[in-house]
């Protein structure tokens, strides 16, 4: 089966058959949508947030904003139907720690909420979801049964 | 302002050269703790786009140890030291003196480690401290184990703040027999790049 890579700030869109892939997932968000009926596939790996709180945000595809709705209109132009599309996430873990709280360290919890927020706007309902956490994830979204395998270094392998 | 898509060579070149003092200083440092000749590459400066940052160490999902550091006061930015396991155990077990090796890393051996991570950075940018005249603050170091992408992309999402790129100052180090190697990324934001350039008197 064919196997896509999606990197840091980037996302791809996939028909029944394959397989999108993000490797090492941080604090930045993997979000993945999937028509059931049409098997379309969609994968971002977002880095921040808001696109709103930037100068510099021509990178459509690095901000949770931005990159789920440019997402979503890649996979209707790929012949996935809007009601039909679910989501499930996964990263945004805190892989440092330090005793100071700043908003830089709680980038993953903010980049889980930003997605949500996005998602909900837009009615795409999230059907499943691992993120937080102080670990790094690699997740691999399957274009013919729209499951998400994520797997990890001492937390174990799931498929959601 | 400093354009990062477009640096020239010469900046490139200092650079380079801040970063070859500064782990001269680092490396040193290392071979007093383990008491053997240590090795330092000539530090590269990369300028990576997002989607290339995990692979930057090779296999994105090897496990690797980063001890992470925040830098403060009048230049800001993060420095990160990284090991590969096997140089982590090389290094613990050198540290400790334990002639029967252990192949997983317990919590006195992540403490060594921070504290080695420690003393590198320390002396790392006691040097830049030195060259550029700009005070320069440490925080506690932060320890984490875990595939090489999810590490880098701590600094890495620091940079998406600013900008389409990222910049590595990078040295590896490698104890004589090559049973330990580490990198050491040097990673300023680009407020601090200026400033750094001009008190070197390179720009402005």
């Amino acid at each position: 089966m064919e196997i896509v890579k999606v990197g840091m700030a980037d996302f791809k869109v996939i028909k029944s058959t394959g397989i999108l892939t993000t490797l090492g997932l941080g604090s930045c968000v993997g979000i993945a949508l999937y028509d059931r009926i049409n098997k379309v596939a969609g994968l971002a790996h977002i880095m921040l947030p808001s696109s709103t709180e930037i100068k510099n945000n021509s990178n459509k595809a690095k901000f949770a904003d931005t990159a789920i709705q440019e997402l979503v209109k890649e996979m209707i132009l790929l012949g996935a139907n809007k009601k039909y599309i679910t989501a499930k996430l996964a990263g945004g873990s805190q892989m440092f720690s330090f005793d100071s709280n700043t908003d830089i360290l709680r980038i993953g919890e903010r980049n889980t909420l930003a997605s949500k927020k996005k998602l909900q706007e837009l009615d795409v309902p999230i059907v499943a979801e691992d993120t937080g956490g102080n670990y790094g994830r690699t997740i691999e979204l399957n274009s013919q049964d729209g499951n998400l395998l994520i797997k990890t270094i001492g937390h174990g392998v799931k498929n959601i | 302002m400093v354009d990062m898509n477009n640096l020239n060579s010469i900046l490139l070149d200092v650079l380079k050269e801040l970063g070859n003092i500064g782990s001269g200083n680092a490396a040193t440092a290392l071979a007093t703790m383990i008491d053997k000749k240590v090795d330092m590459r000539v530090p590269q400066v990369k300028i990576l786009e997002f989607k290339d940052v995990g692979e930057i160490l090779g296999d994105s999902e090897t496990p690797v140890v980063g001890i992470y550091f925040k830098m403060s006061d009048e230049i800001e930015g993060n420095i990160m030291f990284v090991l590969d396991i096997d140089s982590a155990l090389n290094l613990t077990n050198m540290l400790f003196g334990r002639s029967n090796s252990k192949n997983e890393l317990d919590e006195m051996d992540m403490s060594a480690l921070s504290e080695v991570g420690n003393i590198l950075s320390a002396s790392y940018i006691n040097s830049l401290s030195a060259l550029t005249g700009l005070k320069l603050k440490l925080s506690v170091p932060s320890i984490c184990v875990d595939m090489a992408a999810a590490i880098l992309s701590v600094p890495a999402v620091q940079f998406g703040h600013i900008g389409e790129h990222v910049i590595f100052i990078e040295t590896q180090f490698e104890e004589d027999d090559r049973l330990i190697t580490g990198d050491l990324f040097l990673i300023p934001e680009v407020d601090s790049f200026e400033k750094i350039l001009s008190s070197l008197g390179v720009v402005g």
